[in-house]
């Protein structure tokens, strides 16, 4: 008999069905994925099997089982002590999941208080144990500080620990390992499958299909609310029959050449996923090996790129903050039309260089040059008329909006020549050219997608005319369909304006996607760089290798039983 | 929920109407002692009753609307004007003008409001008009303290980094960003600030520190009516009942700006 036995959920905010028809089953140690983007009803799903789907959701189903025991006919009562002992949950946006004001062992310590009779002795010994297991370095340090005190990637272990306390036989995370580093996100997905390894049964549910290719066994892809297609990995990602599935796969960056679109050209245009990257392998561990150099990618030359002319150069760049050299000694030129990738997990010093190359922060040491004239030695009185000249757009585009001005306002805003009669045409002809409709304008950016937003912010940076646009994490917190669709609009922007961008991200996969050139960082300083294929194809510093190692691919592997 | 802003806009259209026009809704004199009338119960004649001089109270609390509403008003424009000085200086200013105007609204902090607002007073004489200024001095520290937080927290947003990275001068950044998304916020504090400042004004002078009797004043009628409660309880119920209703609903209305200001 299986683990857990859904058949036929739906879930329904008043009139609005948010899930339908969703049936699957899950054995012991087995991990199933649910994949789909924001709003798919992923995690709606998951909630609802735990009876948390919220006081207005009307939930029915023609069965909810857990191990024989029907979760709709249960008490809340034996429902509260199904939760946390036989079904842990790892909830989205676990960076906030914890208490703030109590040390993580505490608060990893009440399950264990309210579901089994211990003395408080053994209690704190479990916890130690719990996160030791989770690989928390330093447990009884650890355990005692409270959760502003850890990094992102502990604070996801000590949420992982709390929830497999007491050994729960079913596990569900939702969106676990979003926000984290990308070698972080490779340690918790390492933790999972050991979980699995061990008998837990996990219900995996991401937006992210390299994670989910990583653990799950089956998928299954939501769409709308409904399960459009499932079935084991391989099969579902290897050989997608779904147009839903098909264009999820080909939107992910990763392995995709600089230069080929992540989104239907047009309604209807085939969508090919044979050259995705996708690669068919015997065991997850395999994917640790370096990628191989691909062929040549073929892609039309940008007929805007005069080589040569330098239209950012930084040279030996430091900035120090308190005790932490956050930009060691780094320099870079970036040329007419082309991208240069900066890469590193947080903290790597990347965002204060964006910051330096707008020159909203002096460096401490070193300059950089914006079109061949003095940017950062320059007073700000100086640099007003070739401000103009850079842009930027960032990864919360709303919070960069004043939340006062319409869509139109922030455009208009942006011209050079202010507001004038010419305004309202120009205005409407940057939101179309951002494939926005022009009647946006009179909206606020709030009520708009993070799509949208985005869309927006790109808009008010190329409404200067700008010869460079400085992007940080542009697309990072976006679905990964939105997020082609983002790249795919710069990467159109970038060939008719002849724009440059210096483009910022931890996605290995974006970097490799957009940029001609890419500058590792680590520790503030630059580890490697270099053309972008050349350093992918071969790292030469171990911390690259151990990055581009931990990176996630898309990658089916067939369950030990399947392999021939 | 919705009902609750339409009641608070109802009062408030209320007491507005009493304050410009009393006589429309009360065409009596406030002031015309009739000794025979004195303390009557309500009635269909007189609907508050009557004081000890036998006055409508209904037509005293009509027609101290008047006054008891532009002292609050008043007092919250002095507090909020002076505390604009304050938070604008310490939130644009230099880092040196910052730290001396933030120690010394934390002085004033020392002493709680009232009991500034009486210092004030044994100072200047008590009287409609210092009791106002009073008022209005004793708030403002608060003010300013939460305009100064709002200027820095809009000054160092991302959207004014933008601003920055579009080229944008000092001027027309504080001009065209700060100012606005600072002035949404006094707007909101100016509403609930009234409520607050007509009861500290109606406590002074309920004290006998504020508005004189005979004048028609809430507070005033309040203390005069302090002696007779025991017996006529409608001499101290109808002008705190005043009190209580704008003071509500002057709150609650600014709640509901606040909240609208949170969703758009």
């Amino acid at each position: 008999m299986s683990l857990l036995s859904v058949s036929g959920l739906s879930v329904a905010f008043g009139a609005r069905t948010v899930v339908s028809d969703v049936s699957f089953e899950l054995e012991p140690g087995e991990c199933i994925g649910i994949v789909g983007e924001s709003g798919s009803g992923k995690s709606v799903t998951a909630r609802a099997l735990l009876g948390l789907a919220g006081r207005r959701a009307r939930v029915s189903a023609s069965s909810l089982a857990f191990d024989g025991l029907e979760i709709q006919d249960a008490t809340p009562r034996r429902l509260r002590s199904l939760r946390g002992r036989e079904i842990g949950y790892v909830s989205q946006g676990a960076l906030v999941a914890l208490d703030p004001l109590r040390p993580v062992g505490r608060e990893i310590s009440d399950s264990l208080r309210l579901h089994t009779s211990s003395t408080p002795a053994q209690r704190r010994a479990r916890v130690l144990e719990l996160l030791a297991e989770v690989g928390v370095p330093e447990p009884s340090l650890r355990a005692g500080q409270r959760p502003d005190e850890l990094s992102g990637g502990l604070r996801q272990r000590a949420v992982i620990a709390s929830a497999i306390a007491l050994r729960p036989r079913l596990l569900i995370a939702d969106e676990p390992t979003t926000a984290l580093d990308s070698t972080v996100q490779a340690g918790i997905l390492d933790l999972l499958e050991r979980l699995r390894e061990q008998g837990t049964a996990l219900i995996l549910i991401s937006h992210d299909l390299a994670v989910v290719s990583r653990l799950a066994s089956r998928v299954l892809v939501m769409n709308a609310g409904q399960i459009v297609e499932s079935g084991p990995t391989a099969q579902v990602l290897g050989e997608p029959r779904h147009p839903y599935t098909r264009r999820l796969i080909a939107a992910v960056p990763t392995d995709r050449p600089r230069g080929t679109r992540l989104t239907p050209a047009a309604e209807g245009a085939p969508v090919s996923v044979g050259n995705s990257g996708l690669q068919v392998l015997d065991d997850p561990k395999t994917t640790v090996s370096a990628p191989e150099a691909t062929s040549t990618p073929e892609f039309p030359t940008n007929p805007v790129v005069r080589a040569g002319a330098a239209v950012v150069s930084a040279s030996r760049l430091s900035r120090r903050f308190g005790g932490t050299l956050a930009v060691d000694d780094v320099s870079f030129t970036l040329e007419r039309g082309r991208t240069l990738g900066v890469v590193g997990e947080s903290g790597s010093g990347k965002t204060t260089v964006a910051r330096l190359v707008l020159a909203l922060d002096r460096p401490d040491s070193g300059d950089v040059r914006l079109l061949g004239e003095p940017w950062t030695t320059a007073t700000e009185r100086e640099r007003r008329a070739l401000r103009p000249r850079i842009g930027a757009i960032y990864q919360d585009a709303l919070s960069s909006f004043d939340p006062r001005m319409t869509v139109g306002g922030i455009v208009a805003d942006a011209l050079t020549h202010g507001r004038s009669t010419r305004a309202g045409a120009e205005v409407t002809a940057l939101l179309e050219r951002v494939g926005l409709d022009a009647t946006v304008a009179g909206r606020r950016p709030l009520h708009l997608s993070g799509g949208q937003q985005q869309r927006v912010a790109i808009a008010r940076a190329i409404a200067a005319k700008p010869d460079v646009i400085v992007c940080d994490e542009p697309v990072s917190s976006l679905d990964v369909s939105v997020q082609a669709q983002v790249l795919d609009l710069l990467d159109d922007l970038q060939r008719d304006l002849g724009l440059s961008y210096l483009f910022i991200t931890h996605d290995l996969g974006v970097v490799r996607h957009v940029s001609d050139d890419v500058l590792v960082m680590q520790h503030g300083r630059v580890v490697e760089s270099g053309p972008t294929e050349a350093v992918f194809a071969d790292p030469r510093e171990a911390y690259t290798r151990a990055l581009f190692a931990s990176a996630p691919r898309i990658a089916v592997w067939r369950a030990p039983s399947e392999r021939p | 929920m919705r009902a609750r802003y339409f009641v608070a806009l109802a009062v408030i259209a209320f007491l507005a109407l009493a304050a410009l026009a009393p006589s429309v809704l009360a065409p009596g004199d406030p002031l015309a002692i009739a000794p025979l009338d004195s303390f009557q119960p309500p009635s269909l004649s007189h609907f508050f009753g009557t004081d000890e001089s036998g006055r409508d109270i209904y037509t005293r609390v009509i027609h101290g609307t008047g006054a008891s509403l532009l002292i609050g008003i008043a007092a919250t424009a002095i507090g909020l004007g002076l505390a604009i000085v304050f938070g604008l200086l310490a939130g644009f200013g230099p880092r040196w003008l910052d730290f001396g105007t933030t120690r010394f609204l934390e002085v004033l902090f020392a002493f709680p409001g009232l009991l500034f607002a009486l210092l004030f007073i044994v100072v200047y004489g008590p009287g409609v008009v210092t009791s106002t200024i009073a008022v209005g001095l004793s708030t403002a520290p608060g003010y300013a303290r939460i305009i100064r937080s709002r200027v820095i927290q809009v000054r160092t947003s991302p959207y004014l980094e933008a601003a920055v990275v579009l080229g944008r001068g000092r001027t027309t950044r504080i001009v065209r960003h700060v100012l606005p998304n600072v002035a949404g916020a006094l707007f909101v504090l100016g509403t609930l600030g009234v409520g607050q400042s007509i009861v500290w004004a109606s406590s002074l002078s309920y004290l006998g520190l504020g508005a004189v009797p005979p004048a028609a004043e809430w507070g005033a009628m309040l203390s005069a009516g302090r002696t007779y409660i025991a017996s006529f309880w409608w001499m101290t119920f109808f002008p705190g009942l005043f009190i209580v209703l704008s003071a509500a609903a002057t709150t609650l209305l600014g709640r509901a700006i606040q909240q609208r200001g949170r969703e758009s």
